[in-house]
């Protein structure tokens, strides 16, 4: 252990022994001041001592200094450093003492001691001198400043530390990360600076062998770092054949015209290397031809007749046959001049072996990552799938159950979400007023659901079509009336704590925590439903009406009040995913209209009158948006309009769902 | 000796009654006009009643399809914006190009056709990042090809949905929702940058007829009201003429039961496909006469809800009566315009302030509803009461 701290660089000993073997560690590096002094030095004595060359400041006297500085590893040698840095250090003219001064009135400073920071005098501007580090010397105290915070106690200094490091780090910084990391206490820390060193290994190792170590182990990293990294090893530019030295670390041939590579771009690269003449492109034929008018004619030609390109390709080249313009011929192009030469790729990296096996890790992480964003497209699916269930599962109780059409459907979804925005104007603790906004959002729902059957929709059972215009009455005058009273600007619904945040499994899949919730509460809705129809009187009614009205009302069933419950029930669902998706999205006046649509196809799709349909329609609405997505991620819009058209043609084939009820169920 | 328009104005003095009102219709607008006649009467007021009567023109379409024929569809306002498309994107072509040529004709050379091809180019396209004009402009320049547009593209889409959805005999509320899934995707479609139509900004400055920059647009407007109104009048004769044929019948079969007129050996498929199609290129061309009137067409126009209004308006009219098609959309878009416009005094009952532009949907929707609830006739109803009070 103590060994260790015999390092010059470093000490995270706390102990007094261990600071002064470190003392002892810095009188043996051979500072001639400090030699000459023959006693612990002092900041105070180490500055005194080199005041001159403090003042002149040159990168040739500096570095025994700083390194003097640093090895104290007291708090005031390092803020000294960075003063010294900053500019923010002055001398007295008088005698060359430094101070850091402070501006005061009529052009006076007041100076203050370098150790204790107390006050010393005011002095007039004239008698003292700004000390002016040049910027090669301003590096040099700050890489020494980085090492010194490496071995920092303060754990927040150390990180710090190692993040400036990783925006700016040169060779001379690995041996000590390396050091540092052996004895790094915190292993958070310690994984952040072998990732670092890592990078930096990849980057300055002295051996190729080590280098390419580096960059196997960085393949198991995912990070768009480490990504970034390894691209910055296989940085390469494209150059002639015959300007590159045989020892240049080759890439491969191009082809002029390739990706990245137009017949221009080589064009150009002949042109750098005095291969060719450019070639006037015909913009700026055509002004030359400009310049040259005299009289209403360019040469022998009218102006009015240079109209097509034809003739003013003529003209030009009588321009050039009287030498008033660049050469320029017809057939003159590019690609054929370019033909002739070879053109090659060439690494800024020398080290063959190193871009190789970057190369290599690439390829492996681009594997990886391709292979984490299908995981990432496949969760993103599921959780879109998990909100069209929860958006459509009640319209499939009210269409599918009851073959009526709920345009309105939408409108219970926002009110179900403005339920939860009220009820968080008056609990303020985010968990309670979720937890009081479900039920909340169920009753009124459940009561306008209850209220819409008994007033429109039970007049209306013979004529479907007729219910999906009066219910979309009923939409737009809920959309208006809630944007009366609320306002256009969209609300918020803030979910609890706990729900934010993702739970990241690496760098490229992550998913937040309230789609996760609105997974697990549709999967609830869903096993609940499938209870409620299949294992409860009620359930068994509202089956018994679904299949025959008639026959169940004459065993004792009132198909009017089971009706009516159903519709409550489906409305309520409607009220609850409002507060889910009010959550994840913001709750608008609109917010209903947003969902009508895809809640309709889901239903459609999955097959009316069936929650296993619901389902199924919602998985592959959602996949298939998402899937359309992943081809063509820079446009939703696309995918949007593929998925209905897809759903369309689907429709042929399937017309009645993916999940068809048989027999007399059916109907029509 | 009478000829067969003779018989049939004989049994449908509807339609002689209809013409004779819109002509008088018209020439009041034209007396009134600031551009022949006394001016009482705003340009601007021209084009909104022009643009209320190719509504009523869709209208018609609607009830044909939806009164007569039984499908309610909502996608005809995806039509009725496809075809102002198809006008709209040589009117601004056209327009553009003049322009064009005119700010390149003081250049030190004349242009030659690439140079203009480029400018026009970048001035329309520029607003979506491009300069290239998308294949489908290719014939932009030409009128005639883009007015046979106007009928070809909505009429073939109808067509092949129509082939698609009626094959699978898809009918009732999936069919509407089928249709309403058809215009979002059309709406979503030109949504984006890359469609080639724009995308969101839509296609402006339609009122601006090319090579009639030195006729104002108040004559301008009323040209348009006399074609938009020509248009209904013909759409009106052409929507009785199959109504009160055995076509007409047969639809109206269609409508109150499929299966059996199926039964009865007619090709259902076959008839429903006509009257699809048909309607689709009646609200196409209302679209066509609409947009130039309206200046500017973008794809927020051909969202759903638009072609549910026109089920609304031809609702509230009454189905299964042209007319009532027509008095649906004129009333209801008049009104809409009226209340939106703020046109209608606000109500202030003490603590009660209704301000109509906030409220006038919620009036329209719940009377929507009454409408549905106890008057499914609608509007039209209202003649059936009077004359059975005059036969009593």
């Amino acid at each position: 252990m103590k060994g260790r701290v015999l390092c010059p660089f470093i000490c995270l000993e706390t102990n007094v022994i261990s600071r002064l073997f470190f003392l002892l560690a810095c009188l043996v590096i051979a500072l001639p001041t400090q030699a000459q002094e023959g006693a612990a030095p002092s900041l105070k004595s180490i500055i005194a001592q080199n005041a001159p060359d403090i003042i002149k400041g040159s990168v040739r006297t500096a570095p025994p200094i700083i390194e003097a500085l640093v090895d104290l590893d007291e708090p005031e040698a390092l803020r000294f450093l960075s003063l010294w840095q900053e500019k923010s250090l002055w001398y007295r003219k008088a005698d060359d003492q430094i101070f850091i001064a402070e501006e005061r009135e009529d052009r006076t400073y007041e100076l203050f001691d370098i150790a204790t920071l107390a006050p010393v005098e005011t002095l007039p501007k004239k008698q003292i001198k700004q000390i002016k580090p040049n910027s090669g010397l301003r590096a040099l105290i700050d890489e020494a400043l980085v090492i010194s915070r490496l071995k920092n106690d303060d754990i927040a200094v150390r990180q710090e530390a190692v993040s400036s490091l990783s925006r700016l780090a040169n060779e001379q910084h690995l041996a000590p990360l390396r050091a540092a990391i052996e004895v790094e206490p915190n292993q958070d820390l310690k994984a952040e600076m072998e990732r670092l060193e890592r990078f930096m290994t990849i980057q300055f190792g002295t051996s190729s062998e080590e280098r390419v170590e580096a960059i196997q182990k960085a393949s198991e990293d995912l990070s768009i770092e480490t990504r970034a990294n390894l691209n910055r090893i296989i940085s390469s530019n494209i150059a002639l054949r015959e300007s590159v030295g045989d020892d240049a670390n080759i890439a491969r041939q191009v082809m002029p015209g390739e990706e990245d590579f137009s017949i221009e771009d080589a064009y150009q690269l002949l042109i750098n290397n005095d291969l060719a003449e450019p070639i006037p492109t015909a913009s700026e034929r055509t002004q030359i031809l400009i310049d040259n008018i005299g009289e209403g004619k360019v040469g022998q030609f009218t102006i009015h007749n240079l109209d097509t390109q034809k003739n003013r390709d003529a003209a030009y080249l009588a321009l050039v046959a009287e030498g008033k313009a660049p050469f320029w011929s017809p057939g003159l192009s590019a690609d054929i001049l370019v033909e002739q030469f070879e053109f090659v790729e060439v690494y800024d990296e020398a080290n063959a072996q190193v871009t190789a096996a970057a190369e290599a890790a690439l390829k492996e992480i681009e594997t990886r990552v391709a292979m984490s964003e299908f995981m990432d497209v496949l969760l993103d699916a599921i959780s879109l799938a998990s909100i069209y269930f929860l958006a459509a599962i009640g319209l499939a109780i009210t269409f599918g159950v009851m073959r009526v059409i709920n345009m309105a459907h939408g409108e219970f979804i926002m009110m179900g979400a403005y339920t939860g925005f009220v009820v968080q104007q008056f609990i303020t603790n985010y968990t309670l007023s979720i937890i009081i906004a479900i039920p909340l959002a169920f009753a009124v729902t459940f009561l306008a659901g209850v209220a819409l059957e008994r007033l429109v929709i039970r007049h209306l059972y013979h004529r479907p079509l007729e219910t999906l215009l009066a219910t979309f009455g009923i939409s737009i005058a809920l959309q208006q009336l809630a944007k009366n009273i609320f306002g256009t600007q969209a609300r918020p619904l803030t979910a609890p704590e706990w729900l934010d945040g993702a739970l990241v499994i690496n760098d490229v899949i992550s998913i937040s925590w309230i789609r996760i919730a609105i997974f697990g509460l549709s999967i609830l809705f869903f096993v609940v439903l499938l209870f409620v129809l299949n294992k409860t009187r009620f359930g068994l009614e509202t089956r018994a009406v679904t299949q025959n009205r008639q026959m169940a009302a004459s065993m004792g069933i009132n198909p009017n009040f089971i009706n009516m419950l159903t519709f409550g029930l489906g409305s309520g669902i409607a009220g609850i995913a409002g507060v889910a998706i009010g959550l994840y999205a913001k709750v608008t006046s609109e917010m209903g209209s947003d969902y009508i649509v895809q809640s309709f196809m889901t239903v459609v799709v999955g097959g009316v009158g069936n929650i296993f349909g619901t389902l199924a329609g919602a998985v592959m609405i959602g996949f298939l948006q998402k899937g359309i997505e992943w081809f063509n991620p820079a446009n939703t819009l696309a995918a949007q309009t593929y998925m209905i058209i897809f759903i369309i043609i689907f429709i042929q084939f399937r017309p009645r769902g993916i999940i068809a009820l048989k027999g007399r169920a059916a109907g029509d | 000796m009478q000829g067969p328009l003779t018989q049939f104005l004989m049994k449908n003095p509807s339609v002689l009654i209809f013409l004779g009102l819109l002509s008088a219709f018209t020439m009041f607008a034209a007396i009134g006009s600031e551009a022949f006649g006394i001016g009482f009467i705003s340009t601007s007021m021209i084009k909104t009643l022009g643009k209320t009567l190719c509504f009523c023109l869709i209208a018609i379409a609607m009830d044909l399809v939806w009164g007569y024929c039984g499908i309610l569809s909502l996608g005809h306002f995806a039509f009725f914006g496809l075809g102002g498309y198809m006008i709209g994107m040589w009117l601004m072509y056209e327009r553009t190009r003049l322009i064009v040529e005119n700010s390149m004709a003081n250049a030190a050379l004349p242009p030659t056709p690439e140079e203009i091809q480029e400018a026009i180019g970048t001035q329309i396209f520029g607003v979506v990042g491009g300069a290239e004009i998308p294949v489908i402009w290719s014939f932009a320049h030409s009128l005639p090809i883009q007015l046979a547009f106007v009928v070809l593209v909505p009429g073939l889409l109808a067509l092949i949905f129509g082939w698609l959805a009626f094959r699978s005999r898809v009918t009732g509320v999936y069919l509407s929702i089928l249709t309403q899934a058809m215009t979002l995707a059309l709406a979503l479609y030109l949504f984006q940058n890359d469609s080639g139509l724009r995308g969101n900004n839509g296609l402006s400055g339609l009122q601006n007829i090319p090579g009639l920059d030195h006729v104002p647009q108040s004559h301008i407007s009323l040209y348009f009201l006399l074609a938009s109104a020509f248009a209904l009048g013909l759409g009106f004769v052409i929507a009785k003429l199959i109504v009160e044929n055995k076509m007409g019948n047969v639809i109206m079969g269609i409508r109150d039961n499929e299966a059996r007129v199926r039964f009865l050996g007619y090709h259902v498929e076959t008839y429903k496909l006509f009257i699809f199609t048909l309607t689709a290129i009646m609200a196409a061309i209302a679209g066509a006469i609409y947009y130039p009137q309206a200046g500017i067409i973008n794809p927020a126009e051909i969202a759903p809800i638009a072609s549910i209004y026109l089920a609304v308006w031809v609702a509230i009219g009454g189905r299964g009566r042209i007319y009532g098609a027509v008095i649906g959309a004129a009333l209801v878009s008049m009104l809409s315009s009226l209340f939106t416009g703020g046109q209608i005094p606000n109500i202030e009952w003490g603590p009660i302030n209704i301000v109509w532009v906030d409220w006038w949907l919620v009036l329209l929707g719940v009377s929507f509803v009454a409408v549905t609830l106890y008057a499914p006739k609608g509007i039209g109803g209202l003649f059936d009461i009077i004359k059975l009070e005059r036969n009593k």
